[in-house]
């Protein structure tokens, strides 16, 4: 089963990447110039994120180097050690429905410090993909239309939010038994 | 509340640092972030340019149309206020497509299109509908099949299985995407009592 799962994970990109190509070409898009199109827009995306990273991973690394990370996950570990939360994640789920870069930062973190194949860099990868930047969402939403009374909306975002954390903690658990981290 | 965070981050860092003495370390840690942060975004160039190239061939060999046309009868339930042959319908599926495949740039415009739409049938134009809620509600928690940037960062980082990811997301936000239906039913409920006493 879990043989089964690695070579799942192992086929995924190469797959993905042929099915793409393949659906391309068959509905008859010109495939290399669409590539080529799309692209182009990867410098400019990467190129616009230096400024929040720089500002994130400047506090985030002066936050943890200082040893106040420590203490906050050492204050908080008692709670989440009943929500079966791993604490060296507790400070992605705060900033991840704040900031999606400040989010995205503490995950490289994790990354750099434990590897992206260990748990605790599945499970950042899980938390951060599985939701988005809801305060950047509703501001980004109402604001276009000009709506001021948001309603219940902001209690929905938080509410879920703070769900999906555990439920990353939970299909982490559910599934790094069957594939191979 | 992002300036809130971003202080708080500095000001508790520096304040530990006076009272554990690792003022030198936090001096260093302060260029070294900086630093990591350019040289994280120009290795990440090549990935997000391969992701977004590999989007582009789908969108324009109609991944999005096809998706929105599967998720029709899901969104009828979902806002029973829309009426089906509004442009606002269609500009909700295509967005909860994009979000779907993971292209969040096309998603952000598409959002921003199906809002335009539904305040066109909204009757209060400073408050927010019951649609728009939901539909807030559906892009805040939503469900990812290809989550692009965390495989590519996780590529960035020589991840063994850099697509592992895709199925814990996948069972994640769908958790995250019912609890916030359901939640969005719960307080659109509430809030409706309390307007007809």
């Amino acid at each position: 089963m879990s043989d089964a799962w690695t070579a799942i994970s192992e086929w995924m990109l190469p797959l993905v990447v042929s099915v793409i190509l393949l659906a391309g070409a068959w509905r008859r898009v010109p495939i290399y110039q669409a590539f080529v199109q799309g692209a182009k827009g990867g410098f400019s995306t990467a190129v616009r994120l230096i400024p929040h990273l720089v500002a994130m991973m400047v506090a985030v690394s002066v936050f943890r180097a200082s040893g106040a990370m420590d203490g906050l996950v050492h204050l908080l570990d008692p709670v989440l050690t009943w929500l079966h939360v791993p604490a060296e994640v507790a400070p992605m789920g705060i900033l991840r429905p704040v900031t999606g870069q400040g989010s995205l930062a503490l995950m490289i973190d994790i990354f750099q410090k434990h590897g992206p194949d260990s748990h605790l860099g599945l499970l950042a990868s899980t938390m951060q993909a599985s939701s988005d930047t809801t305060l950047y969402i509703l501001t980004v939403y109402f604001g276009s239309v000009g709506i001021y009374r948001f309603r219940y909306a902001l209690a929905v975002g938080l509410l879920s939010d703070f769900v999906s954390v555990l439920a990353s903690v939970f299909a982490v658990w559910l599934l790094s038994g069957i594939i191979q981290v | 509340m992002i300036d809130f965070i971003w202080l708080a981050l500095f000001v508790s860092g520096v304040g530990t640092a006076m009272v554990t003495g690792r003022m030198q370390v936090v001096s260093n840690a302060i260029l070294k972030g900086a630093e990591n942060g350019v040289e994280l975004c120009i290795g990440l160039i090549g990935a997000i340019s391969l992701w977004m190239g590999l989007m582009h061939i789908a969108e324009r060999a109609g991944a999005v149309a096809w998706l929105a046309r599967r998720l029709k009868p899901i969104a009828h339930r979902l806002f029973p206020s829309v009426p089906a042959d509004h442009p606002a319908m269609g500009a909700i599926l295509a967005n909860m497509s994009a979000n779907l495949l993971g292209i969040g740039n096309a998603a952000t415009p598409l959002g921003l299109k199906a809002m335009e739409e539904l305040q066109k049938l909204n009757s209060h134009p400073d408050r927010a509908s019951d649609a728009m809620c939901t539909l807030l509600a559906v892009n805040t928690a939503s469900i990812t099949l290809i989550p692009t940037t965390v495989i590519a960062l996780r590529m960035q980082y020589h991840s063994s299985h850099p697509s592992a990811v895709v199925l814990t997301t996948l069972v994640a936000s769908l958790i995250g995407t019912c609890a916030a239906l359901a939640f969005d039913r719960i307080f659109r409920a509430l809030s409706h009592r309390r307007q007809t006493p």
